[in-house]
């Protein structure tokens, strides 16, 4: 293996308290190590550039049977960005949802090394899998959907909290899932009729449950199974004027769960969740709120979800959301995709526009939020991709959050009732190349609990992006779009200590990735006997022996093994 | 020495049956349980008929003659590489595994690349890229439909246990089954039948024969009970119609106007006709009335709908039908997938290049175009000067007009027995069954993946149809290389990244207690 | 009173014996029972003067075929006449595809006519028939 020294580049790395110090990282074996011999090592002249560790990106849908159903249905999304194929890149597509290998390339030239994938149905995960290896050059992994499985339902109202955690252990063994999702928790078993959920205390139908009860239970599971990420939440009433009061009701619902002072709860896409106003008319900010409770506590971490104005795709399994989005009109093109005893799926293709009040209200939230939560290990930059926009917009989200300019280029051009509701114009921080790399790289990596991610230190996966930026000379806030440039074409990507991308091009696409999943061993297996068996035929239409996602699904395993305390 | 192997999953058509029982002998299989009539024609007798091919095969003189695999293959990549623009067509019963494959060598064939989905439902693939669709897992319905309408299909002959695995027939936690009642049905027809005939007899007369179109009796007031009922809506009475609670008889090529009907009921918008595609309006508001008023609705629509008059857009206006009774209760519509694993095809095109099927590759690029990319159209117009056909029987399932056209140019056949297309072609390989000799995944008609059973070995020599393909896109690399032409890069074994100098020590302890990280060793994935 | 052709609406598609047929192989016995017939409303065979079993000629646009009689077991069709899917329906289907890639299998207009003594092709004999080769 080859070993690669980068030196005298500005790092930045907030794990390890590096602040822009000039400094060399030395790569061996695909890792980072103290020194390697500077005669036999391929040597990067990194003088004059930012050196971070690779993006780790919180939340994205790259793959799996959502994401590939809007694929399919959005030829004309494709027309306008075909790729072609060179000697050592696959031809593809883009836009909003890029083919796989376009997904890997296209991270890989912005610094990314690793993803991890918004949501996944049990049933389906084969199929998310499936797509994961066909994504070069990226670690990944992928969020099993929970929340509405009938068994977490079931137990959890049986108040069988124990029962539940063996389950799930088993749930992530059987999808090689790596965290538990929870989207709009009741809602999807609700939507199943047709019906929703509106408050995480209305009751969900036939299962004598209510969402609180849900989330709750699934914390106290993720804490026994000893989970590296939290539970990843996607709140009730998202998308809905006033939910931002849900979102608190909710944040306020675990405050006693959490005992260490650590995180308990990952809301994603937070901006969806933090509408204020009666109606779409009085649609407001509900960020200060929001940002105010994030302030004072310390048991939750977000992302942004920030809209980016992109005629995008909107996909989540949140399938009641979906519809009541198509009843808002203007949308012709309607997926459902329920999936049997366990979630709810829909697609809309969505163009966010600047002289949409609501629509530029939402570009502004994200941004608030992001820039009124004073600790950056608390809120990760997201585009919730596709669903706020593509996930190549990342380098103009940062422009917005490092410069107070870029916004305000951006909010000239906004409706102008966004911009008189907009809290922006009284927002003066400007976040620092350090904050930028907690919000892309190194909280992200915490909050997911990867020790070898997110930073450079010696023992670190020598994933690594080196940017064309000189924090000497160059004032990234005044000249946010050169800085722009730069992080959208990293000047090197290494990826387990191969350089991939070189001058935002990529030179080998011939790196596969890991897919991270999780084995959480419990004292007590749970019971697969034959009542659990004829249980999973009432269930599901297939077979419990096929439900399993078997060894070959995954390309290059990497299993991370935890201790469960049941 | 037999041995009983449970949970094989039926690899024939969309339903992907995952339940069987089979049992085997000294490496074949003897006997099958749980499958259907075509199940069993195929696993327990077909796979190893005398059709089966065991040696590639070259025409020579019109004569096809066995020749070494490896001759085969260099034949093959020469015609690929040799033609201006090669297509590639089939895909839909070989397994996600091989389609991958197929890609790539579409990619580095700069070829047209389409599936069998093009004369199925390819036209709902179109509907779904204009309306988008309402659907749902198979699973969904079980639990749930009170009301499931077959549209312009024939369940019982097409997919044989969709009824009792998914729908009217089965029980899930919120329906029950219709078996009993069906039974009752059965019997007091089968009663009635008898009296008449009876009758008949004592009075000789001769039964009539009514030279008109049938005219349908109303909606029974049956439908307007709760319990499931069964729809089937087709242009000719079938055994499924015979199954059902109504049957509702339509003129041919008229799907488009009673749907379109329908919807202005539900909308509640005035008819001023007194029939719609032969059926009285009354009774299309009954049928109506039952799809507003049900808890949960389901049309499944098959080739009647996709291969009739206004193709694409019967299937739009259906979706649109079911869109607009998602307002009054919950609605879901799907399409009767054919073949096994023909919406895997869509699949991996899909997330390999952004489209279903009807790709083009001759730019460098990916496009999609149905319609001019289409096997049948590329074929009709003369305008590919090769084929490569796969897991697929275009010389018996397209109109013979166009298979003359695909006859003037070369033809490669990958199938495992001597089908209509294997019979006619110059360079024909063999090929193991997939879901009976080896593993790999196929999608079920609602896209839920499944993955297939080895259940015995395949006769020696013959390859699985992703180590063929792979020898084929590499033998047509070496020829392009040879001719100083620009290659793509073969994918590489996996070499696993494994720590080299444990311990770790993370200057920054980022979680305690720190997991231990186990990396497994793994196999190359098959 | 005995009319020489019969003008009908065609239908092609599946059926459980072609389904049985088709895995058994394509060469077997049951596809070519299964599939090289045409199924008529009792009321239509009466008019050209068939029976159960007699050849008939299905003529369209696109091609003719030799093919078996059989009255259709369910209900009353007049007008509509069915060929199960495979090679023998596929002599007369179209190439129309109204630029949707769906050539025409379905609803299209066709002529029937009695054709005694004439033989129905194996798949063998209308493959090299259409085609001029076959497996042989």
């Amino acid at each position: 293996m080859t070993e690669i020294l980068i030196k005298n580049g500005f790092v930045v790395d907030p794990l390890n308290k590096i602040n822009c110090e000039k400094m060399d990282i030395a790569i061996k074996n695909g890792k980072v190590v103290a020194k390697v011999n500077e005669k036999n090592a391929q040597v990067i002249d990194a003088a004059g550039l930012t050196v971070m560790a690779g993006g780790v990106d919180i939340h994205s849908h790259v793959a799996g049977a959502e994401v590939n159903m809007g694929r399919m249905i959005r030829p004309e999304d494709h027309y306008k960005d075909p790729v072609r194929k060179t000697a050592l890149t696959r031809c593809g597509t883009g836009y909003s949802i890029p083919s796989t290998f376009v997904t890997g390339y296209r991270y890989s030239e912005m610094g990314y090394t690793s993803v991890f994938n918004g949501s996944v149905a049990a049933l389906k995960a084969k199929h998310a899998h499936e797509e994961l290896n066909d994504i070069p050059l990226m670690d990944k992994a992928t969020y099993i959907l929970t929340g509405d499985w009938w068994f977490v339902l079931e137990n959890l109202a049986k108040g069988d909290v124990d029962e539940c955690a063996r389950l799930v252990a088993w749930l992530m063994r059987a999808t090689k899932g790596y965290a538990i999702k929870i989207v709009n928790p009741g809602g999807l078993e609700s939507w199943g009729f047709g019906r929703n959920v509106h408050s995480i205390d209305d009751p969900v139908p036939n299962f004598g449950i209510t969402p609180r009860e849900i989330m709750r239970g699934l914390i106290k599971v993720n804490k026994k199974l000893n989970m590296p990420h939290t539970i990843h939440l996607h709140t009730n009433n998202l998308g809905v004027p006033g939910n931002y009061q849900t979102t608190l009701d909710t944040m306020k619902a675990f405050e006693d769960l959490s005992t260490d002072g650590k995180p308990v709860a990952h809301i994603t896409h937070i901006q969806f969740a933090s509408f204020k106003g009666e109606n779409w008319g009085k649609f407001k900010s509900g960020a200060e709120e929001i940002a105010k409770y994030m302030n004072a506590h310390n048991h939750m971490t977000l992302d942004m979800g920030q809209v980016t104005f992109s005629d995008t795709t909107t996909m989540t399994a949140d399938g009641p959301f979906e519809f009541s989005l198509y009843e808002l009109g203007g949308h012709n093109k309607w997926v459902n995709s329920d999936v049997e005893t366990e979630s709810s799926g829909g697609i809309i293709p969505f163009h966010y526009k600047k002289n949409s009040p609501v629509n530029a209200l939402q570009w502004s939230i994200g941004l608030e939020i992001a820039l009124l939560i004073k600790d950056p290990w608390k809120i990760f930059m997201t585009t919730d991709h596709p669903n706020g926009g593509p996930f190549y917009d990342y380098p103009k989200v940062l422009a917005w959050l490092y410069s107070k300019k870029a916004r305000e280029a951006t909010l000239k051009k906004c409706h102008k009732s966004a911009k008189k509701k907009s809290l922006l114009p009284s927002i003066d921080r400007e976040l620092s190349l350090y904050e930028i790399a907690i919000m892309t790289r190194a909280g992200t990596a915490k909050a997911l609990g990867l020790p070898d991610k997110g930073h450079l230190g010696v023992g670190a996966d020598a994933d690594v992006a080196i940017f064309n930026i000189n924090p000497e000379t160059l004032d990234i806030s005044q000249k946010f779009r050169t800085a722009r440039k730069a992080f959208a074409n990293a000047a090197y990507t290494i990826k387990d200590g191969t350089i991939v991308v070189k001058d935002g091009q990529v030179v080998n696409s011939q790196i596969p990735g890991r897919t991270f999943w999780v084995d959480a061993e419990t004292k007590d297996p749970c019971k697969i006997d034959d009542e659990m068996k004829r249980k999973f035929r009432d269930y599901w239409t297939i077979e419990f022996e096929n439900y399993p996602v078997t060894d070959h699904y995954v390309k290059v395993s990497d299993r991370l093994e935890r201790k469960a305390s049941v | 020495m037999s041995k009983i192997i449970n949970n094989v999953v039926c690899p024939i058509c969309g339903c992907l049956c995952d339940d069987l029982e089979v049992t085997v002998k000294n490496n074949e299989i003897v006997k099958m349980k749980n499958g259907c009539a075509v199940c069993e024609a195929k696993m327990v007798h077909g796979y190893k008929s005398e059709e089966r091919i065991l040696k590639p095969m070259i025409r020579k003189n019109g004569k096809l003659e066995p020749v070494s695999m490896d001759e085969a293959v260099k034949k093959a990549a020469q015609i690929l590489t040799d033609a201006k623009y090669p297509l590639l067509f089939g895909w839909s019963s070989t397994v996600n595994e091989a389609q991958r494959i197929g890609v790539e060598l579409a990619e580095e064939l700069g070829s047209a690349l389409d599936n069998c989905c093009s004369v199925c439902h390819g036209p709902s693939v179109m509907a779904t890229q204009e309306v988008g669709i309402p659907a749902a897992t198979l699973g969904q319905i079980r639990h749930r439909a009170d009301l499931i309408v077959y549209w312009a299909c024939n369940p019982w002959t097409s997919h044989p246990r969709h009824v009792e695995r998914y729908t009217a027939f089965t029980d899930g936690r919120f329906e029950g089954s219709e078996w009993k009642s069906y039974m009752n049905k059965m019997k007091a027809s089968a009663s009635r039948k008898k009296m008449d005939i009876a009758s008949k007899r004592i009075e000789r007369e001769e039964a009539q024969i009514n030279p008109q179109v049938e005219v349908n009796g109303p909606p029974p007031q049956t439908l307007q009970k709760p319990g499931r009922k069964m729809i089937v809506v087709d242009v000719r009475k079938t055994m499924s119609a015979e199954a059902a609670d109504y049957f509702m008889q339509i003129e041919p090529n008229r799907d488009y106007d009673v749907i379109e009907a329908l919807r202005c009921i539900v909308q509640d918008q005035e008819l001023d006709v007194e029939k719609v595609g032969g059926v009285p309006v009354e009774y299309l508001r009954e049928v109506a009335d039952a799809m507003m008023k049900c808890e949960f609705g389901v049309i499944y629509f098959g080739l009647g709908m996709t291969q009739s008059l206004g193709r694409f857009r019967n299937i739009e206006v259906a979706i649109a039908l079911a869109r607009d009774l998602n307002r009054k209760t919950k609605f879901i519509i799907s399409p009767m997938r054919g073949h096994f694993n023909v919406t895997g095809a869509n699949q991996v095109f899909a997330w390999q290049t952004g489209y279903p099927y009807a790709i083009d590759f001759s730019q460098g690029y990916p496009q999609f175009n149905p319609g001019e990319n289409t096997a049948v159209d590329l074929l009709k117009r003369e305008d590919n000067d090769a084929t490569l056909v796969i897991s697929a029987d275009p010389g018996a399932h397209f109109p013979s007009v166009v298979m003359k056209n695909m006859m003037k140019h070369p033809l490669i056949t990958i199938n495992p027995d001597m089908n209509a297309i294997s019979r006619l072609g110059d360079v024909v390989f063999p090929t193991q069954w997939c879901g009976i000799e080896y593993v790999g995944t196929a999608y079920r008609m609602d896209s839920v993946p499944i993955t297939l059973k080895k259940v015995v070995e395949a006769p020696p020599g013959v390859l699985t149809d992703e180590e063929l393909l792979s020898k084929i896109l590499a033998e047509v690399r070496e020829i392009k290389k040879k001719r100083g032409l620009p290659v793509g890069l073969t994918e590489q074994k996996i070499v696993h990244t494994e720590p080299i100098e444990p311990p770790r020590v993370c200057p920054a302890p980022v979680t305690k207690p720190k997991p231990k990280k186990v990396v497994k060793k793994k196999k190359e994935a098959a | 009173m005995v009319e020489q052709k019969l003008r009908a609406t065609l239908i092609t598609g599946r059926t459980i014996e072609q389904g049985v047929g088709k895995e058994l192989g394509k060469g077997s016995v049951e596809y070519y029972d299964s599939c090289a017939v045409c199924f008529f409303d009792k009321s239509d065979m009466q008019k050209i003067g068939i029976k159960n079993g007699s050849t008939v000629k299905v003529t369209s646009k696109y091609g003719s075929v030799i093919v078996k009689a059989q009255r259709y077991p369910w209900g009353t069709n007049p007008g509509m006449v069915f060929i199960p899917c495979g090679s023998w329906a596929n002599c007369i289907t179209g190439d129309e595809t109204f630029s949707m890639g769906m050539p025409l299998f379905k609803g299209f207009p066709v002529e029937v006519e009695s054709a005694p003594n004439q033989p129905v092709l194996t798949l063998d004999e209308l493959l090299l028939k259409q085609f001029g080769r076959n497996s042989l």
